[in-house]
Parts: C-alpha cells; structure tokens; sequence
C-alpha cells in the first residue's frame, strides 16, 4: 500500500484506476484520458497534486538562502505572492529538481513557499537541509496540507463562486501570483497544463468537501494519465524523463530559467558548458504519419547524430503523437524515430505543441 | 465487470478468436480495451503474412501503453480491420464487433481448442 492523500477516498468512490507514482497511490485516470484531457483545454478539470512536496522556509536568510540553492533568482520576485520557476543544480550543473517558489505574502511576510516534486522528496530535502546548514534558516514540510490544481478557461469562475470571500481577489489574481485566502488556504494561478487555472494549497481536512464541492459545480475530475497529456502539449519538462541529474537546463530548454548575473550552486559547470557550447539541445517532435511517440525511442538526425525521446505521448489537440528529444546540436528541422524497428519521418519543433485550447504547429 | 462472450475463445494475452468456417476473426476482449483505455493508434498486420500461433501480429496503443497483439492461431493474414487506421476508438466502443483486427485462413482448426473458454479467461482475467 502507498501513501494516501487526503482526497483518496473521493478518487475511490469514483471508480479512478489508481496506480503507485513515486510511492503514492494515486488516480490516473477516472473515465478517459482523451476526456479529461479536453475537459482541461476546452472548459474545466481538477487534479489531485496533494502527493507534491510542501515547503516553507523562514529565517532572515531565507531570501539569501534560495539565491544560492536555485538557478533562478527571487530577487526577481517584486510583487507579494509571485511565483518563480527554477531548477536546483548539483555542483555539475546537474538537475536536482525542478521547483515553484512563491514569494512571502503580507499575512506571512517571512514565510517563503516552495513546491518540489513528489518523487524526488527524500533526495531534495537532504540536499536543501545541507545548504541550508551556512544559513539562518529553517524548512517546514506542510504534509497537513492538500493541493488542487483546477485548470481550464472556466477553472478561475468556478471556484470564485464557490469562495465568495475571495471571489475579488481570485477574479484579479495576475498569472503566476497566489495569495493567503485565510485559514491555511493559499490560492494561485499557477498550474500544469498550459491552461488558466488555480492551484490551491488548503487544510486536507477540508479537501474532500471542497473537492465534492467542484464535482457537483460540473469539474471533471481528472487523472495522472491526462496531467502528462496536458503538461507535454504545453511544453513543460517532467522531472525524471527530461531531466535528471546528469542533463543541465542548458540541454533541458531550460536556459531561460538561469539568471546569469547571481552566484548559484552549480554556476562554475554552466558557465564552463556554455563557454564550451551545449552539445545537445531538447526539441519538440511531431511525427509525421501515424503512431505513437514514446519516451527512450532512438532518434536519427541526419547531419547531426543520434539522440533519445525523453516524453512522448499521443497529442489529443492536435491529433498527432509528440515528444520530447534530446538531440545533437543543429538546425535541423527533420529527424527519424525508431518505432519498433522503423524509423518513421518526424518534424523537428519548438518543445510546445498547444497551450490556451489551441494547437501551436 | 468486462464482457465475455460465451461463443468466443481466448488467449491468455487478451485476444478473442471467433471461428467460422476455416476463417478465425482476431480482436482484444472488452477487458484489454478497457485496461489499455483510450485507444488512439493501431498497427495491422499485412494481408499475405504467415503466422505462428504466438507470433506478435499487430499493436494497439492507447495514450498511456503501447501493447502487442500475438496471433491466437497459425496461418494467412487474409483481411485486415482498414477502418480501425483512422478509428481505432472503435476497439473500445465494440471490442467483439466492428472492432475486430483481422481475420487469419487457419492451417489448423484444432489449434483453437487449446484457447481458453469465456470461462476461463474471465477467471484469469479477473
């Protein structure tokens, strides 16, 4: 038996199909993954993500702190509850993990919170315990709290209504912004699928209401198998398979997420890599013909080399398989993918397929 | 609970084979489409091929797994199911019916009665 979050009763009365993900049980799928994944892009879906690690930082370095842990800078972070994306690097530019960090609201003006990957939870609180050793601050594991993701252009309305306390502030919510909405409850407008939505941090006690709650306001619940659906058409990087500890954000498409001018952990390996030139670079790939792309498929660029998928899916907007790949440097735009033996025609394109209900090849 | 038709045999790997005449008509059972889910692609064998009882003979792949078909029985590749190319979601909305994959010309018939029963696939399936 996995770990539990406390929404699994409500995935069970449901009839999900439950499988282990980085030791939790939990739902991928409730109905169909195609369904699930078009409720999101076309009106509203709300996931389960209370399996993702919560952290807080306080302390007077806690700002200093997370400067030096991530590759992106909170300096950056101007505005009250602003969310950042950042990769955490080993000392050889390696990817620890990949992380939001939400800036200190005015209700908790100390009080940094930071969301990292289930998977990688024992390896990334080892790590950020070991920095954090040089500094005056302290990391709390918020495992009381659940965490809901509801995406999809009516995901905003939907729970407005359903929170008329802070209906205002949700309607006028900027992206990637979250606010303290009371109670333990924090509500962002982030999420992981290419789609406006919320994702909100709450009691898991009053998970299960509130999730019952979205149900009966028509959200379709959805699963694992259409978070990944979601997540690769919008051209995000799952933890794991397009990145790891040993690929830096240089050969992840993650250079824009490196802020060059502060001092971080792993910055001498990126400097002399990008000094040196990127060796490979991550594309987007949308085959050609019929099939589906898979993740660890070989792929030939014919001027280039070789290289490997490292997502792949069946892209249910455009009706295509897609993927990731990881692939020798060039302006190639054409490569080949070994599909059980043959290798089939593929586009070579930027790494994100469809965002906002439309199709972006 | 999945659906299985008493009048079918089975294999062990989730295919069903009908007989009629010396012509077996291959599909997945409604247990194997709905574990696979949302079928999006389907890769056919060639009208013409031979085959061995085992042999894998096709892939159906859904947005989540890719998974081999293997023939029930050995002989010919005699008709394949063309409109599952560009509808392969028929798989799951009628697994036994317009669903079928492809039809094999069997060099022997006896071969079926080492398939399972509906019986006993549903209690190995479960």
């Amino acid at each position: 038996m996995g770990l539990r979050t406390p929404l699994h009763d409500e995935h069970l009365a449901l009839s999900a199909r439950m499988v282990d993900f980085g030791g939790w049980d939990m739902p991928v799928q409730y109905s169909s993954v195609l369904d699930e994944h078009h409720a999101v892009r076309r009106a509203q879906g709300m996931f389960d993500v209370s399996h993702m690690t919560l952290l807080e930082l306080t302390g007077p370095d806690a700002a200093a702190y997370l400067r030096h842990l991530l590759a992106n800078d909170v300096t950056k972070l101007k505005v009250p509850g602003k969310a950042l994306y950042s990769v955490m690097l080993n000392e050889r530019g390696g990817i620890i993990d990949d992380l939001i960090v939400y800036a200190p609201v005015p209700e908790q003006p100390e009080l940094w919170r930071v969301i990292v990957n289930c998977g990688t939870h024992d390896k990334d609180l080892a790590w950020m315990q070991r920095q954090a050793a040089s500094f005056r601050v302290s990391l709390r594991e918020r495992t009381d709290l659940a965490m809901l993701a509801v995406q999809g252009p009516q995901a905003r309305a939907t729970v407005a209504a359903l929170l008329p306390d802070a209906a205002g502030r949700i309607g006028e919510l900027a992206v990637f912004q979250g606010f303290d909405a009371g109670g333990d409850w924090f509500i962002a407008r982030t999420g992981y699928t290419g789609e406006d939505g919320l994702e909100l941090m709450l009691p898991g006690a009053e998970a299960p209401a509130f999730w019952r709650r979205l149900l009966a306001a028509g959200v379709l619940p959805c699963g694992l198998g259409a978070r990944d659906t979601l997540r690769l058409e919008a051209g995000m990087p799952l933890y794991g398979n397009d990145m790891n500890d040993d690929t830096s954000p240089l050969v992840s498409n993650l250079g824009w997420t490196i802020a060059w001018d502060h001092d971080f952990i792993g910055k001498d390996a990126l400097l002399a890599e990008r000094e040196a030139g990127a060796k490979q670079r991550l594309v987007g790939l949308v085959l050609e013909g019929k099939g589906v792309l898979r993740a660890h498929m070989r792929v030939v660029v014919e001027g280039a080399g070789e290289g490997e998928t490292t997502s792949g899916t069946f892209s249910p907007t455009l009706e295509k398989a897609v993927a990731f790949a990881r692939v020798p440097v060039g302006d190639q735009t054409e490569a080949l993918v070994d599909i059980r033996g043959k290798l089939l025609p593929a586009r070579i394109v930027k790494p994100v397929f469809a965002r906002s209900g439309k199709a972006l090849i | 609970m999945s659906n299985t038709p008493a009048e079918l045999k089975y294999a062990a790997s989730h295919e069903w084979a009908r007989l009629e005449g010396d012509i077996v008509t291959v599909g997945i059972t409604d247990h194997a489409q709905d574990a696979l889910g949302d079928l999006v692609y389907v890769e056919l064998p060639t009208v013409g091929d031979q085959v061995a009882a085992g042999d894998e003979a096709g892939v159906v792949e859904s947005v989540k797994a890719a998974s081999d078909i293997y023939a029930p029985v050995s002989g010919e590749i005699v008709e394949v199911n063309e409109a599952l190319v560009d509808a392969p979601e028929i798989v799951n909305s009628d697994a036994y019916g317009a669903g079928w994959l492809y039809k094999i010309k069997v060099s022997d018939a006896g071969e079926l009665d080492k398939l399972l029963s509906a019986d006993e696939y549903a209690a190995q399936a479960h």
